[in-house]
């Protein structure tokens, strides 16, 4: 059976649509949340009724984000039932549980407190009012940890057995999915980097204010708050990004060296700061990767096994295998197709077996499968090629999440400095720099995502199930006609997100109640 | 300032919240729109399950998807 390579990109072209989508919210909600919630804190501690009233704006804004944005994540979970069946049934329960704790707790969580936060300012206590604002802002929180457990879960699946029985992955170690290292990290990582998107938001809409010589002392003390938050989200996005790109460098090798444009690994490698790729290179080809490239010497080396000689594999040396790793020397990838291949055909035995009542040859199959379950999805590969992500789209996407981090702590610290000394009110041309960098702290976010999600590639889960297998046996004409509705759909919510955002930002904080007009 | 004393209070709370929104009640029209089209029309008419579209029970399905996950090499 052949799959229609077009179905493939269209699915992921619609699922790529939807999460890219849905993610111009979360940032900006769990961001804006902490800064609001600081905000409210300080009201809480000095009684002055300026921190309240700064509060209250972004909240305000926060919660047009919160209504336009909630729910559009359930279209992705359409999209695994419609276009990606296989993998919905495959996963089995180990979506299940995380979704379904996410829906339980979080969104009760959300939607008990958030109507506190708006509704109760003159309704409860300011102790109360400060709790709830919190807990909601913890509850938008959690509800990133499930989703981010699951994502987790795809990246190294642990915590699960396969049954070849029901052809499903059932959990038998909750504790392992949940308390993956990868699935903390990834929480911290996607959380605290989030601040960056809310800072920048707040910096920006308030130099905003600024330049149109508005609310001097609100857009002063919010920028105050914003510069500091955003700057502790990327210092501690950097201490929670190192730790990922090592853990990428255990679990997912091949990603690592995507994201680095590495072909030939070595010992002592270095860390690409700036380069240009070839833009003709394919694996074992001998021609340059790069066309130019500034490196720290030996610090990819550093970032992936915490020591500057260590050997890092490249692209070319994870298709050949018979490098040394921790597990021994490593497989050839034609050898991990091989393997997929007797994993396959030992699932098709045991059907048969089962049909048959042959308890042997039942056993058998069964036995052939588990010891060559770890490279299932290798199976599906015609070619060891077929294993190399799209290089050049995770390559510079790293490099612009990490120059653009880069680029926001400095502007956040410069902005504090000169905002401290009291002349950032002066300064139109920071200002109009801080308001036009809003939609980059946006592009950092998303690439960020580009580069754990199309870096996973050509993988659905990693190692055992790759997209091809994934996707549903459904015509193209069907997932390219919701690619487009879906399209229209959402540029129109978007519009209305940007027209009522931008009307309630001109309207400014004078316009005191924050639903109530 | 007439504070929350009893459970009552709260659901009283959230009743004139909504009853006093003014531009907030766009945010809910468009959260109720965008949830009918999603729920209603989406799901209904271009996002079935497949599996249970097709299938009856988890034999069934398990079958088919064993099927093709055999036949996908």
């Amino acid at each position: 059976m052949n799959v229609d390579v077009s179905l493939i990109d269209w699915s992921r072209a619609q699922f790529a649509l939807t999460a890219m989508y849905h993610w111009l919210f979360v940032p900006l909600t769990l961001g804006l949340g902490v800064i609001m919630a600081v905000m409210e804190s300080l009201y809480y501690k000095t009684g002055n009724e300026k921190w309240k009233r700064t509060a209250k704006f972004w909240m305000k804004l926060f919660g047009v984000n919160f209504a336009i944005g909630v729910a559009t994540g359930i279209i992705l979970e359409f999209e695994f039932g419609t276009n990606w069946s296989n993998y919905s049934w495959f996963v089995g329960d180990i979506f299940g549980a995380p979704l379904a704790i996410e829906g339980i707790i979080a969104f009760f969580m959300e939607a008990t407190f958030i109507a506190v936060m708006f509704f109760g300012w003159k309704k409860v206590s300011k102790g109360f009012h400060l709790a709830s604002t919190w807990l909601t802002v913890f509850g938008a929180t959690i509800s990133a940890l499930w989703i981010l457990i699951a994502n987790a879960w795809m990246q190294n699946p642990v915590g699960m057995e396969f049954n070849p029985d029901t052809v499903r992955n059932e959990m038998n170690d909750f504790w392992a999915l949940a308390l993956s290292p990868i699935a903390i990290n990834k929480f911290l990582h996607t959380v605290i980097s989030s601040w960056l998107v809310g800072a920048a938001f707040v910096v920006g809409i308030s130099s905003w204010f600024l330049l149109k010589k508005r609310e001097k002392e609100f857009s002063i003390d919010s920028i105050k708050i914003a510069a500091i938050v955003g700057t502790i989200g990327i210092v501690l996005s950097v201490i929670t990004g190192d730790s990922s790109a090592h853990q990428v460098a255990q679990k997912q090798p091949m990603k690592l060296a995507a994201m680095e444009g590495l072909y030939d690994g070595g010992n002592g490698v270095g860390l690409v700061a700036v380069g240009l790729l070839s833009c003709d290179k394919e694996p074992n080809d001998g021609k340059d990767p790069d066309i130019f490239n500034i490196t720290f010497p030996k610090m990819l080396s550093f970032l992936a096994n915490r020591d500057i000689d260590s050997y890092v594999p490249g692209i070319n040396d994870i298709i050949n295998g018979g490098y040394p790793t921790e597990k021994g020397v490593a497989l050839s990838t034609q050898e991990k197709m091989d393997r997929g291949k007797l994993a396959i055909a030992a699932l098709a035995d045991f059907s048969k077996a089962k049909k048959a009542k042959d308890s042997t040859a039942l056993y058998d199959a069964k036995q052939r499968l588990d010891e060559n379950f770890k490279y299932f999805g290798y199976g599906y590969f015609k070619a060891p090629e077929d294993a190399v992500p799209n290089v050049s789209l995770v390559f510079y996407s790293f490099r612009i999440m990490v120059i653009l981090a880069a680029y926001f702590l400095l502007l956040f610290i410069v902005v504090w400095i000169i905002n401290h000394k009291k002349k950032f009110e002066n300064m139109k041309w920071l200002q109009w720099v801080c308001l036009l960098s809003i939609p980059l702290a946006y592009i950092t976010s998303q690439a960020g995502w580009i580069v754990a999600e199309v870096g996973r590639q050509p993988w659905a889960i990693q190692d055992i199930l790759p997209v091809m297998a994934a996707v549903s046996d459904i015509s193209v004409a069907s997932v390219k006609t919701t690619f487009f509705i879906f399209l229209v759909l959402l540029t129109v919510l978007f519009v209305a997100e940007l027209s009522i955002m931008i009307k309630q930002i001109k309207l400014g904080p004078e316009a005191e109640d924050t639903l109530h007009g | 300032m007439d504070r929350i004393k009893s459970v009552s209070g709260f659901f009283k709370m959230y009743i004139e919240g909504f009853r006093t929104m003014t531009w907030g009640k766009t945010l809910w029209i468009i959260i109720l729109i965008k949830l009918f089209i999603m729920f209603a029309v989406l799901k209904v008419f271009f996002f079935p399950n497949i599996l249970s579209k097709r299938f009856n029970t988890n034999e069934q399905k398990s079958e088919y998807v064993k099927e093709q996950l055999i036949n996908k090499q």
